[in-house]
């Protein structure tokens, strides 16, 4: 399972992305369970809503942190996400 | 004395809203009170959109309706809307029985996240006579239209010696339904499945039979379906590690509103389990004896209060611990360390023999006929 370049990504429709106020997180659920996001785990997954590629999530992080060399984490991290079923490229 | 230190106190995650002990069905193995028929009174709609709320606040987010059957309440997509407003995470705990096309899609549209639809076995003839009930074919087809408007699917099959031997078209049905998770879970003896134990605990061999078939299985369908295996605890050589630790995560309502730090908790002596109608959430989490008396660990007795693992599974099971030893404060008995671990392998032996036996005597199903005789 790996993730398709040329693809868009996007999160997975049986899953939610959901701010927690009192954890102060971000968190995805899902049937019974929960996984806490860190903040840069939570920016990716924002960025995955069926209109960008690996590239493109890439390169819109990278602006908004004004920061460069983040291909080699988000890539990693996409490729748990997918692995995980929280993203998709259907 | 339990409860009077203070430890830290961490924010419900989980809240299970049992809404009703009303069910069509009458599975032998319920995690429902074996005397649940006295618990006559439910709270109503506007109390438990108070529990809803308050417990929201605190910071519950994974929100289970459950039961008894929950599709019995006429208020529940009411409900289910109210903690969609609220922010839950929504599942919905079903056997199936009485769930239409109308229905399902009407609780979507109220924003139900999950439904999780348990199934009995994989053969019309077991199911029927398991659930005592005709209620294969019909839940076979709600499987299919769960799938069909979008929801997440989680199928739940309880494991026991009458069924294990079906694990192989247990897996195949699962598939065919188009499962996204299916939960094998190993019977937990408590309840009235502690009362049936003779006649639903399988041999050590057939469990290792059976989790080696699921374990191959689930290679085959990895990135498709996710299995979430409950160990079958009477085998293991440590105890789980109970509701993750005793008022940390888990807070029970059951149908008449008296707040539970684990589903199976209305069975220990002296808790005093306090009553939504007369507490709020946050008292009854933070303040109440029942929800502090197994925090930390000053309630401890050897051989848990010197072991080195009694961060990891917190001693155990308390009600395992009371229906096998009767007392709570002792150590699981599943724990190989407790002194009392005899009386597992006297349990596995009785069930053994009494599969053995000519004359076995029948499973005891679940329904206030039985439940009024025995409570």
């Amino acid at each position: 399972m790996t993730i398709n370049p040329e693809l868009p990504i996007q999160f997975s429709r049986t899953h939610r992305l959901q701010w927690e106020e009192v954890q102060q997180k971000n968190v995805i659920l899902y049937p019974e369970g929960m996984v806490e996001l860190n903040e840069s785990s939570a920016e990716i997954l924002k960025l995955c809503d069926g209109t960008r590629n690996i590239a493109q999530i890439i390169s819109d992080l990278e602006k908004k942190f004004s920061t460069s060399g983040l291909t080699n984490d988000i890539t990693a991290f996409l490729k748990v996400a997918l692995q995980n079923g929280w993203i998709n490229q259907n | 004395m339990a409860g009077l230190i203070k430890t830290k106190i961490t924010p419900p995650r989980w809240l299970l809203a049992e809404l009703t002990y009303a069910c069509p069905l009458q599975c032998p193995y319920c995690s429902n009170p074996i005397d649940y028929s006295k618990y006559q009174t439910e709270l109503d709609t506007e109390d438990w959109k108070r529990v809803l709320t308050q417990a929201r606040k605190m910071g519950a987010v994974q929100l289970g309706f459950s039961g008894g059957e929950p599709l019995t309440r006429q208020d529940l997509t009411e409900l289910v809307k109210h903690a969609r407003d609220l922010g839950y995470y929504s599942n919905l705990i079903t056997s199936g029985y009485g769930l239409t096309e109308e229905k399902i899609i009407q609780l979507k549209e109220a924003g139900l996240d999950h439904i999780q639809v348990s199934i009995q076995a994989s053969s019309q003839e077991l199911n029927d006579h398991i659930a005592g009930t005709a209620s294969f074919e019909h839940k076979k087809q709600v499987a299919h239209l769960v799938k069909k408007h979008g929801y997440p699917m989680v199928l739940c099959v309880v494991i026991h010696r009458e069924n294990i031997h079906q694990m192989p078209e247990i897996l195949a049905m699962a598939e065919e339904l188009g499962a996204d998770y299916l939960e094998l879970a190993n019977t937990q003896y408590y309840g009235w499945a502690h009362a049936n134990r003779d006649l639903l605990l399988p041999t050590q061999a057939q469990f290792e039979k059976a989790e080696a078939i699921a374990q191959a299985f689930k290679e085959t369908v990895t990135g498709k379906m996710k299995i979430y295996y409950v160990v079958p605890d009477f085998y293991e050589d440590r105890p789980k590690a109970c509701m993750n630790g005793w008022g940390t995560t888990f807070l029970t309502v059951a149908p008449d509103g008296v707040a539970l730090p684990c589903h199976s908790a209305r069975e220990l002596p002296g808790l005093n389990c306090p009553n939504v109608k007369d507490f709020s959430i946050e008292e009854i989490w933070n303040e109440s004896k029942a929800f502090n008396f197994f925090r930390g660990d000053d309630w401890m007795k050897e051989p848990c209060r010197s072991c080195d693992e009694k961060d990891k599974d917190f001693g155990g099971c308390h009600c395992q611990a009371y229906l096998l030893t009767g007392d709570m404060y002792n150590a699981d008995p599943v724990c190989s360390k407790s002194p009392d671990h005899g009386v597992i392998q006297q349990a596995v032996d009785s069930a053994a023999k009494s599969a053995l036996s000519a004359n076995e005597k029948p499973l005891l199903f679940r329904n206030s006929k039985n439940s009024k005789l025995l409570s």
